[in-house]
């Protein structure tokens, strides 16, 4: 149901774009760029980070390009939207979240002459990149700060959707915390939702009503936060920094930041030097970056500087090998001294210590 | 509190803003009227509650604008398939699609503002009794809902109104044949309905996840409207229905968190699933569960 009203309002929105589109065709010869968010961008979360980056091409290039952008539309049904603005002269197009891979593939391949770019997936043509953020590095630092804040040993983790992303995402969180906390616990609850705040809170209650003193979240709305806030506990924010709406419960946010991959793309396919490429950057392109760390004691605050910047500078991978399956054997190490590129985008295992059954 | 008294606190929460607006488009459908428009409205109540209690820091008033703005649209809605007689699925599915778009852009200003959630009752002694916090410590929109579920069922069970109104849903020629005031009275219906959805809407932008966000009410208006045909246009059932879908959507999360082994996926469906089977076995065996008669078909009257 909600992907039908979704759906009808996108095409409401895409309507009206088309109209829009047609009403400037005449005014100037700029190169027309695209983005299409799966929530709204007002989520102060992924989709809106990914505006944030919309914005930025637009300050930095505004005389030589206009933007669009298409929020809220429901992955099932993004084929259209995606087409829609292939076929209102979009040049270059973006579509960021791993739920569109398959319609841009297919859109891309009906349109050889428009570019497409596609966020977190891992299907690429002719004219389709791919790109992505190294969120678990993040991950890693936000792991090791909730082991050394926790008291009751138990973390309660927010999930989305059981991908790859969000996956390497538990584990990485869990190598972190096991790194500084043998005996740390997490308890994860899947919402099966990018975005329904209502959901996301009443996921957190359950997690803090089951002991969890802390709430880590893979969902892009502040909710958990609000009611880590409210009760007295601690959480961390998603994809932008949360802390205005979690003053005291906000330790960290893990912060995406596309703004320069974004207008470096946006300039190639303008000088035509734009390639199909995967371009998967951490801290060190500073595609991620991690809020300012408050309300924690000096020395974690130290600990979480120096884990950053440890990871920043290459000299500490978050799945350095030896990383070990539930099973307690041995991940085959692909990568050198750590889990390869491959091994970590295509995640779907728990690693050791989490006591839960990773959804098929 | 204990973890069972957790859970029946958030089920509460939970079941309440579905069970204010499913009782709202109970009345509109039991005078004949479709509004599939709920989830709109309700957008657009939880944006104007959020600005206006922001912009007059009064809770109070934030209500009262988010039931303005169910007022107002479904007073839009209500010209549309009253005065001009139109489809009413398409009119609703257009309220809808007008609500989200409208709620985005009443909030644009307002993203990323906080503000801290209406707090619980609290009754010194009862709150504090083993239990009290469900009991006694709701907050004061779950007492208003529970209020609502039974004057619903005394109005339209026990009172002439009602008894008027249903008679208009059921056969709407034959009312009007008896000269009863059809148009005026689905009027009435109407916007009580949007009032209803505008106050569920400001509950979850002033109570349950206190900020505005567009998108925010997530498919809750359609689960509302489903809940209606299930509970078979019965307020009593709806009560039911709407707290079971709220402990089911609670309770899936518990056992999650408690990794009881089952597919995370099942758990999602789990509500639904509950909903629909617990409903369709109460409807078994006793008189059919049929529409009011009258339902989605415009009426226009004769000279």
């Amino acid at each position: 149901m909600r992907q039908m009203f979704k759906a009808a309002a996108a095409a409401a929105l895409a309507a009206g774009l088309g109209a829009a589109a047609a009403g400037s065709a005449s005014a100037q010869e700029k190169m027309k760029v695209g983005f299409i968010y799966v929530g709204p961008v007002g989520d102060f979360g992924y989709s809106y980070q990914h505006n944030q980056g919309r914005l930025a091409v637009e300050k930095a290039l505004g005389d030589k390009v206009t933007t669009t952008f298409l929020e809220n539309v429901p992955e099932a049904d993004s084929e259209r939207s995606i087409e829609q603005l292939a076929r209102t002269g979009h040049k270059l197009i973006f579509t960021t979240s791993f739920g569109f891979m398959d319609p841009t593939v297919k859109v891309a391949k009906k349109y050889p002459n428009v570019y497409f770019e596609h966020a977190t997936g891992y299907k690429r043509e002719k004219n389709l990149a791919t790109y992505s953020a190294k969120f678990h590095e993040g991950r890693y630092v936000i792991g090791q700060i909730a082991g050394k804040m926790t008291k009751s040993n138990v973390i309660g983790y927010v999930a989305s959707f059981p991908i790859p992303e969000v996956v390497s995402g538990i584990n990485a969180f869990m190598l972190g915390a096991q790194s500084v906390n043998p005996n740390i616990k997490v308890k994860i609850v899947w919402a099966n939702t990018w975005f329904d705040p209502g959901k996301e809170a009443d996921a957190a209650k359950a997690l803090l009503d089951q002991g969890a003193d802390i709430i880590s979240q893979h969902t892009d709305s502040p909710a958990p936060l609000q009611q880590a806030e409210a009760r007295g506990k601690f959480a961390f924010g998603q994809a932008s920094d949360m802390i205005r709406f979690a003053q005291k419960a906000t330790l960290t946010s893990i912060v995406d930041n596309w703004n320069d991959y974004y207008i470096a793309r946006v300039k190639a396919a303008l000088d035509g030097s734009w390639k199909s490429e995967d371009t998967w950057g951490g801290f060190d392109a500073n595609m991620v970056n991690m809020a300012p760390f408050t309300n924690m004691p000096d020395e974690v605050k130290a600990m979480a500087t120096k884990t950053t910047a440890d990871i920043k500078s290459g000299a500490l991978n978050p799945f350095k090998c030896p990383v070990y399956g539930q099973d307690g054997k041995e991940i085959e190490c692909k990568g050198k001294g750590a889990l390869s590129d491959e091994q970590v985008l295509g995640m779907a295992f728990y690693v050791k210590g989490i006591d839960d059954q990773l959804p098929k | 509190m204990g973890v069972w008294e957790a859970i029946l606190i958030t089920v509460v929460t939970a079941a309440t803003p579905l069970l204010i607006a499913a009782m709202g488009e109970l009345v509109v459908e039991r005078a004949g009227v479709l509004n599939l428009g709920i989830e709109g409205m309700m957008a657009v109540g939880a944006a104007c509650g959020f600005a206006a209690a922001i912009l007059s820091g009064s809770t109070i008033l934030g209500i009262l604008a988010a039931i303005a703005a169910g007022l107002v649209l479904s007073g839009l809605f209500a010209l549309l398939v009253l005065g001009l007689a139109t489809n009413q699925v398409a009119s609703g599915l257009a309220l809808t699609i007008l609500g989200l778009g409208l709620s985005g852009l009443i909030g644009a200003g307002f993203v990323g503002t906080q503000r801290e959630a209406i707090p619980p009752v609290y009754i010194p002694g009862l709150t504090d009794l083993p239990g009290g916090h469900v009991l006694f410590g709701e907050n004061p929109f779950v007492y208003f809902s529970l209020a609502l579920a039974f004057a619903t069922l005394w109005f339209l069970g026990r009172s002439r109104a009602g008894l008027t109104l249903r008679s208009i849903g059921e056969n709407h020629a034959s009312a009007h044949a008896l000269g009863l005031p059809v148009l005026k009275v689905r009027l009435a219906a109407i916007l009580f309905g949007g009032a209803c959805a505008g106050l569920a809407g400001a509950y979850l932008s002033l109570v349950y996840t206190p900020f505005w966000s567009p998108g925010m009410t997530a498919g809750r208006g359609w689960i509302a409207l489903a809940l209606v045909v299930f509970a078979s246009w019965r307020p009593l059932r709806l009560l039911f229905g709407a707290y079971l879908f709220g402990g089911a959507t609670v309770l899936q999360l518990h056992a999650q968190a408690a990794s009881l082994g089952i597919p995370s996926q099942a758990l999602s469906a789990f509500p639904y699933v509950a909903t629909i089977v617990a409903l369709v076995v109460m409807s078994v065996g006793r008189r059919s569960a049929t529409a009011p008669g009258s339902l989605g078909a415009p009426f226009v009257p004769d000279r």
